[in-house]
């Protein structure tokens, strides 16, 4: 047991997803490394298009077949890329499961919550329908649906979005997963209800003792969830660290651009910082660091040679060649 | 089902040297009401009412934000719709500028969409995907009668203001442009018509951070240039907090709190905004959400709860909010432009926290 707490559950080394396509190709991620102990919450933090998807996509083997996946990524010590499709079925539900950002393209419309949920516990673990069910139903009342007896029967679109938000989840915990992956869970939703959702997400997190990978592009979102932040951009983790350090320190450019330039209480009456430009296109990334052409910081080798990825402590890497001390200090 | 007062309601208009001044509300609203019909049944008959606008008042000062806040489905673009007259309204009287709105010697409806523009949120299906951005800036005015050349100087100004460079922009199209840079084209197309008054319908939602700071700092700056006004909707409370200097809660079709920003924000009354409130992330690790300030979604707009529409979900909730429904009106203990709807700030209103008590 303390030899299992030693070794983290989600392994990951320098993942590529590249869609290979005849007119051109979109590097959505792009050498990605990191990893997560058991019990912990892992926070991907990013803007649209940064590649947060397709990497959880990736942990679940869930890429297209003309998607080319390069790298390692050990899931429960076993690693997804290159894993047949009938392995990964295998550990989809018991090892791995996700939450996706469209709970609507998720969620079979044509059958009932309690039917799918019953479905995915019998299929992994052999129960009778009338078991399965009856687990469905612990399911739906640990996500706090109320009246779930009656929800059991309902379908998706009956449902209001909190309401698929909460089944959804239960769906991902049916089979106990060791690690959870979060797509935007809460994206979509109101934010009173996206706190009882974070909240609960965290309640159940703690008593399963699960890893969790939770993508966001929201900072309030990281601040109450994560316990480590991986700060995405251009298809790359930029920063990485326990939430307090990334947060705190903000030691990548653009880490500081983007939470100095999210709007929160107290920045009335100023003009508000913001990163000039777009993000790039994956398509046609610029040679050297990707956020070159929008950091105030760049230097002319930036323009021209990859960032370095800088160890500033255990888990704390930053890609950046200002976090380099020689440099940092000239 | 009663039915619903007739809208045109006769207002004569405002006296000339009042009309146009510094003093006049460029908008007043007042018991706007929209209840969508819901059909069933095999008949297709009218089965229930969406009470999506009810008895909503308020005023728009000259030169001023007023930032409306609520969570989905709560009426808000409703109310946009119906202040632009997109759609026609069951009741209520809209004032433009001290002119009744489709009135007899008021302001034609025509006239009003020229001084009222809206920019929405999606930034896409609001762009004629066949047209170059300079043709979709300048249509509008080629429509009214600009002749051509101004026109088209008006559309290079335009895409300057709103920080794109017109010789690179001008001739793209829309599916060439960047979602923030989309938005930027909307904005310069809702101020061709020269309007006073912006309506900002979820404008910055749909962007990333980084962009969404771009376009706030644009409205800041376009506002001050051009001497404009905004109602801003959104459900982000913290960007209503930045841009915002007067704020109105909405919740199921009803104004429930309203007042200042500041006031809004540091001494929030009403049960709803308070919990409202709370519910923003915290964006420090250390001091985080511990407690869920509301349980359950909101309920739908489908026949909503009698009396006070909060109270199924209001821990203060006692009989009379359910027999009664409470007015908004300002409290004896805040500034009178803060004004809130709950039995708790009406003196012998029969509930137990009436005024003297209050909340915490
Ligand atoms: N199946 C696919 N084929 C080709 N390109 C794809 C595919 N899926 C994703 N992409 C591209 O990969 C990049 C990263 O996409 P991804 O969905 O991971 O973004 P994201 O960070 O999750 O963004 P968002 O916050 O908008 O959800 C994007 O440029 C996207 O267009
Ligand atoms: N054309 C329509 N027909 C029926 N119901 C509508 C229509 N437009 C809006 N509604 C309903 O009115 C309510 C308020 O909607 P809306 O004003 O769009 O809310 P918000 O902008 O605050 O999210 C919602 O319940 C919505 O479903
Ligand atoms: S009127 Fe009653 S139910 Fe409504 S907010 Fe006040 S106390 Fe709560
Ligand atoms: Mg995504
Ligand atoms: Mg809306």
């Amino acid at each position: 047991m303390a030899q299992a707490a030693q070794t983290p559950i989600v392994d990951v080394r320098d993942l590529k997803v590249e869609f290979r396509r005849r007119e051109q190709s979109v590097a959505a991620v792009n050498g990605v490394t990191f990893s997560l102990m058991p019990g912990e919450v892992l926070t991907i933090l990013g803007e649209s298009g940064s590649g947060k998807s397709v990497t959880l996509k990736a942990l679940m083997g869930l890429v297209p077949d003309y998607a080319h996946v390069s790298g390692t990524a050990l899931v429960a010590g076993k690693d997804v890329v290159g894993m047949s499709k009938d392995e990964l079925r295998k550990i989809r539900g018991p090892v791995v499961s996700m939450i996706f950002q469209e709970p609507m393209t998720a969620l079979d419309p044509v059958f009932t919550i309690g039917d799918q949920i019953a479905e995915i516990i019998r299929t992994h673990e052999g129960l009778s329908h009338r078991a399965a069910m009856k687990r469905a139903l612990e399911l739906l009342e640990m996500v706090s649906i109320p009246s779930a007896a009656r929800r059991l029967k309902n379908y998706p679109h009956e449902m209001s979005g909190g309401m698929r938000q909460r089944a959804m989840i239960a769906m991902a915990l049916a089979c106990r997963p060791s690690v959870l992956l979060a797509d935007e869970p809460t994206t979509a939703l109101d934010v009173t209800v996206q706190i009882q959702i974070l909240l609960l997400l965290r309640q159940i997190q703690k008593e399963m003792g699960m890893a969790v990978v939770f993508v966001t592009h929201d900072v309030g979102v990281a601040a109450e969830i994560s316990d480590q932040v991986a700060v995405m951009y251009a298809g790359r983790l930029v920063e990485t660290g326990t939430v307090y350090e990334v947060l705190s320190e903000r030691s990548h450019p653009y880490t500081e651009g983007l939470l100095s330039s999210t709007v929160h209480g107290g920045m009335k009456g100023q003009p508000l910082d913001m990163i000039r430009g777009q993000p790039p296109n994956l398509a046609a990334l610029p040679p050297g660091c990707s956020f070159a052409p929008r950091c105030n910081q760049a230097a002319e080798s930036c323009h021209r040679v990859d960032a370095p990825s800088v160890t500033l402590g255990p888990g704390r890497l930053v890609r950046c060649i200002r976090a380099q001390p020689l440099l940092a200090a000239e | 089902m009663s039915t619903p007062a007739p809208y045109k309601v006769y207002m004569p208009p405002v006296p000339e040297e009042i009309r146009g001044g510094k003093a006049q509300p460029l908008l007043i609203v007042d018991k706007l009401r929209k209840y969508f019909p819901v059909r069933g049944g095999v008949l297709n008959r009218v089965t229930a009412m969406v009470k999506a606008v009810d008895d909503v008042t308020f005023e728009v000062q000259k030169g001023e934000v007023l930032g409306i806040v609520g969570e989905s489905g709560c009426g808000k673009s409703t109310t946009a719709r119906l202040v632009m007259q997109l759609i026609k309204p069951d009741a209520g009287t809209l004032v433009y500028d001290g002119d009744p709105v489709g009135a007899f010697r008021g302001i034609s409806v025509s006239a009003l969409r020229r001084k009222v523009q809206m920019v929405f949120q999606e930034s896409f299906a609001s762009l004629n995907p066949r047209l170059s951005i300079s043709d979709s800036i300048s249509y509008a005015p080629k429509m009214h009668g600009t002749p051509r050349a101004e026109a088209d100087e008006r559309t290079e100004r335009l895409l300057r203001d709103v920080g794109l460079n017109p010789a690179q922009f001008a001739r793209r199209y829309p599916h060439e442009l960047s979602g923030g840079q989309r938005q930027r084209v909307n904005i310069a197309r809702a101020l061709a018509l020269e309007p006073k008054l912006l309506i900002l319908d979820e404008s910055v939602s749909a962007l990333d951070k980084s962009v969404e700071a771009q376009v706030l700092n644009l409205l800041v700056e376009l506002k001050q240039k051009r001497d404009l006004t905004y109602m801003f909707i959104s459900h982000d409370l913290n960007v209503v907090e930045f841009i915002s200097d007067r704020v109105l809660v909405m919740y199921l079709g009803k104004v429930v709190e309203t007042g200042p920003v500041d006031e809004i924000y540091r001494n929030p009354r009403h049960p709803y905004t308070k919990a409202l409130l709370r519910s923003k992330p915290s964006f420090d690790p250390a001091h985080r959400t511990t407690e869920m300030p509301l349980t359950g979604d909101p309920p739908s707009p489908l026949n909503p709860p009698s009396g006070c529409r909060f109270r199924t979900r209001c821990a203060f909730a006692e009989s009379v909010c359910a027999a009664k429904v409470p007015e908004l009106a300002a409290t004896p203990d805040s500034p009178p432009q803060h004004e809130v709807s709950c039995h708790m700030f009406v003196a012998g209103s029969g509930h137990s926290r009436a005024i003297s008590g209050g909340l915490s």
